[in-house]
C-alpha cells in the first residue's frame, strides 16, 4: 500500500433499517492534504465520519488508517488521530481544563503536556478554568477543535468545524487550520455542507450526496472557476473548432473527431451558437455541462427547500445525469 | 486503566446528581432517629408484641442496632432507588450529554472504558449503603447507645448485645453485595438508552413487579421465584437470623453474583456493538 495514504475507505457502507446512510464509499486521503468533504445536510458526512473515528460500525467495507484496518488495529491508529463529530459537547459541570485532562488521560502520553498549548492556540486559556456550562456556543466549538489537537494528531478529522461560528470566528478556525496544515504538516479531513468553506481551505475534496460519493479529487481541477465545460458536435468539424478556437473567452479546446470540448463561460454559449450558424455550420449538440459548483449549488438548494427524499430524487437525478452525459439540453 | 478509573470516578462523583443520593441519606436517617428518639420506647415496646407478658425483657430495647436495623428496612426500595439514579446515569448520561463523542473516538478500547465505568457504578453503591449504614450506627449508638437487638418477623428473634456488631455488619456487607446486582441491572439498561429516565424507572419497575410476583401465593408464581433476583435480594436479613444458615447465605450470594455478572456480561455485549448516533 501506498505509506503516503493516511485514510482510505475502501467500499464504506452503512445501513440504519432499510435506509443507507452512506453507500460504497471509496475515499483516499494523502499525507499533508488538507481534504474536504463536501455535502448537504443529511448526506452522510457525520455518518462517514462516525465510521472513520470508530463510533459507529460499518455495515459494508473498511477504514483504513496509516495503512492499517481501523477494525484490527483500533488503538494504535487512533493514537495518531484527533477527531471532532458534530456538535462540541462536554461535561458541562467541569472546567475546559478539567475536560481537556480526562481527554488527554484516553488519548496517551503524548498529549499531557499540550493542554495549556491547545487551550492558547484556540484562545481559550484566560477562561480554562470556568465550567464549560458558562461558554457560548462559540467558545465550544474553539473547545472542540482544542480537544482535537491534544497530543497533535497526525491526521485530523474535524466536522463542520465553523458550524455556529461568526464571521470572525470562521476566519480564525480557517486560518488555524491553514496553519497546522502549513506550520505542523498536519492531515486534515474538514467536512461542510459549504462550498465555499471548502474552497478556501482544502486542496483535495470530496462531494458526498444521499450516501453516494459523486466526485473526488483536487480542489483547483473540480472547481474550474465559474467556466461551463462544453461539448460540441458540429459539421464540418474542422472548421466549427477554427471558429471556436477564435471566439472570445474560450480555452481549453480539444477536439476528437467530430467532437470538440471546449470551457467558456455560460453566458457566451448562445453567442457562439449562433456564430456558429451563421458561419454556414451545422450545430448537432452543443452541450454546457453544469460545472461542479452548479452542480452543488442544485443538490443543496435541493435538499433545503424540498427537504422531503421524494422530491430530492427526480431532481438529482436530472442533475446527476446533466453534468455526467450532458444532456440538459442545446442552446 | 488506572487513569480511565480516575477519570470516570472523578467525573461521577463530581455531578450533581450523585449526591442526591447521600443528601437524601443523611436527611432521611437523622429523621428516623429522630422519629425513635422521640417516641422509640413505645414503638420498641409494640414491636415486642406480646411478648413482655410472657417474658421478661431486661436492657436496653431502643438502642442503635435496633435502629440502624430499621434503617435496613430502607434497602427494600429506597436504596435500590438511589443506587439506580447513578447506575442508571452511567452509560446514559454519556449518550445524553453527547460526551461519548469526546469519549470513543480515543485510544482506550470500549471494554477498558466500560469496565471502568462499572467499578464506578460498584463503588458509587459501596459509598451510599455504607454511607447509609455507619452513619445509622453512629447517630444510632451516640443516641441510644448500645444493647440487644430486637428482630421481629414471623418469630421474635434476640440477638445478643456481643454479637451485634459484627451481625449488622455482615447484614450491611450482604445489602452491599445485593445491590451491586441492582446496580448491574441499572447499568445495563443504561446501555440501551440515550436517557437515565429510561434505567431508572425500568430498574425500578423491575424490582417492584418482580417482589409482587416472588409474594403472591400462587404456584405459578412459586414456580418462577427462584429465578427472580429480588428473591435473594433479601440475603442481608439472613445475618439477622437467630443462627446463621450459612448454606443459605452461600447459594444468595452465589447466585446474586451470576446475576451481576450476567447483567455486565450482556451490557459488554451491547457496549462494544454499539452505534454511538447520539
Amino acid at each position: 500500500m501506498d505509506s503516503n495514504v493516511v485514510l482510505e475507505t475502501a467500499g464504506l457502507g452503512k445501513r440504519f433499517g432499510e435506509r443507507w446512510a452512506v453507500r460504497d464509499l471509496n475515499l483516499v486521503v494523502r499525507k499533508g492534504e488538507v481534504f474536504g468533504f463536501l455535502g448537504p445536510n443529511g448526506a452522510g458526512k457525520s455518518t462517514t465520519i462516525r465510521m472513520i473515528l470508530s463510533l459507529v460500525r460499518p455495515s459494508t467495507g473498511e477504514v483504513n488508517l496509516f495503512g492499517k484496518p481501523l477494525r484490527k488495529s483500533r488503538s494504535e491508529v487512533l493514537a495518531r488521530v484527533g477527531g471532532m463529530v458534530e456538535r462540541p459537547d462536554f461535561y458541562l459541570y467541569l472546567s475546559a481544563r478539567r475536560n481537556l485532562e480526562i481527554i488527554s488521560a484516553l488519548q496517551g502520553d503524548r498529549s499531557r503536556g499540550d493542554l495549556d498549548t491547545v487551550l492558547d492556540i484556540v484562545g481559550l486559556l484566560p477562561r480554562a478554568g470556568d465550567r464549560v456550562k458558562t461558554y457560548s456556543h462559540g467558545m465550544k466549538q474553539r473547545l472542540g477543535i482544542a480537544q482535537a489537537l491534544l497530543g497533535f494528531p497526525d491526521f485530523l478529522v474535524l466536522d463542520e468545524p465553523t458550524s455556529g461560528l461568526d464571521p470572525q470566528g470562521i476566519k480564525e478556525v480557517r486560518d488555524l487550520i491553514r496553519g497546522l496544515s502549513v506550520d505542523r504538516g498536519m492531515t486534515i479531513f474538514l467536512s461542510s455542507h459549504l462550498l465555499h468553506e471548502i474552497e478556501q481551505t482544502a486542496t483535495s475534496m470530496a462531494i458526498i450526496n444521499n450516501g453516494n460519493l459523486v466526485v473526488q479529487g483536487p480542489v483547483t481541477e473540480l472547481l474550474s472557476k465559474g467556466e461551463a465545460a462544453v461539448r460540441l458536435e458540429a459539421w464540418p468539424a474542422p472548421e466549427a473548432e477554427a471558429l471556436v478556437r477564435n471566439f472570445p473567452l474560450v480555452t481549453g479546446v480539444r477536439r476528437n473527431g467530430d467532437l470538440i470540448e471546449f470551457a467558456i463561460p455560460r453566458e457566451s454559449t448562445g453567442s457562439l451558437n449562433r456564430a456558429l450558424v451563421e458561419a454556414g455550420i451545422e450545430v448537432r449538440a452543443l452541450v454546457p455541462r453544469r460545472s461542479l459548483e452548479e452542480y452543488f449549488l442544485a443538490i443543496t438548494a435541493g435538499a433545503s427547500e424540498q427537504g422531503a427524499p421524494r422530491t430530492r430524487r427526480p431532481l438529482l437525478r436530472r442533475v446527476f445525469t446533466a453534468s455526467r452525459t450532458g444532456d440538459a439540453g442545446t442552446h | 486503566m488506572r487513569s480511565v478509573l480516575t477519570n470516570e470516578i472523578l467525573k461521577t462523583f463530581s455531578k450533581w446528581r450523585s449526591s442526591i443520593a447521600f443528601i437524601a441519606i443523611a436527611v432521611v436517617v437523622p429523621l428516623v432517629h429522630i422519629a425513635f428518639y422521640l417516641q422509640g420506647e413505645a414503638a420498641a415496646k409494640s414491636l415486642a408484641r406480646g411478648l413482655t407478658q410472657d417474658f421478661f425483657l431486661l436492657g436496653n430495647l431502643l438502642n442503635g442496632y435496633f435502629v440502624t436495623y430499621v434503617v435496613l428496612n430502607t434497602l427494600w426500595i429506597h436504596v435500590p432507588f438511589l443506587i439506580t439514579l447513578g447506575a442508571g446515569d452511567q452509560l446514559a448520561g454519556e449518550a445524553t450529554g453527547g460526551t461519548f463523542r469526546l469519549l470513543l473516538i480515543r485510544p482506550v478500547s470500549r471494554t477498558r472504558i466500560l469496565l471502568a465505568k462499572y467499578l464506578t457504578t460498584l463503588l458509587y453503591t459501596c459509598a451510599v449503603v455504607l454511607f447509609l449504614g455507619i452513619l445509622s450506627l453512629v447517630l444510632g449508638i451516640a443516641l441510644f447507645g448500645t444493647g440487644d437487638v430486637l428482630v421481629p418477623g414471623r418469630t421474635i428473634v434476640i440477638i445478643p448485645e456481643a454479637e451485634a456488631p459484627w451481625r449488622i455488619g455482615g447484614a450491611l456487607l450482604l445489602a452491599l453485595w445485593g445491590m451491586w446486582t441492582v446496580a448491574s441491572l441499572a447499568f445495563l439498561l443504561s446501555s440501551l438508552v440515550e436517557n437515565a429516565i429510561g434505567p431508572i424507572v425500568g430498574t425500578m419497575a423491575i424490582i417492584i413487579v418482580f417482589y409482587a410476583i416472588g409474594n403472591i401465593p400462587a404456584d405459578l408464581f412459586r414456580d418462577i421465584k427462584p429465578y427472580l433476583f429480588t428473591t435473594y435480594l433479601s440475603v442481608w436479613q439472613q445475618a439477622l437470623e437467630q443462627s446463621i444458615d450459612w448454606h443459605a447465605v452461600a447459594s444468595s450470594v452465589l447466585i446474586l453474583g451470576a446475576f451481576s455478572v450476567g447483567f455486565l456480561a450482556a451490557t459488554w455485549y451491547i457496549f462494544v456493538r454499539k452505534d454511538i448516533l447520539s
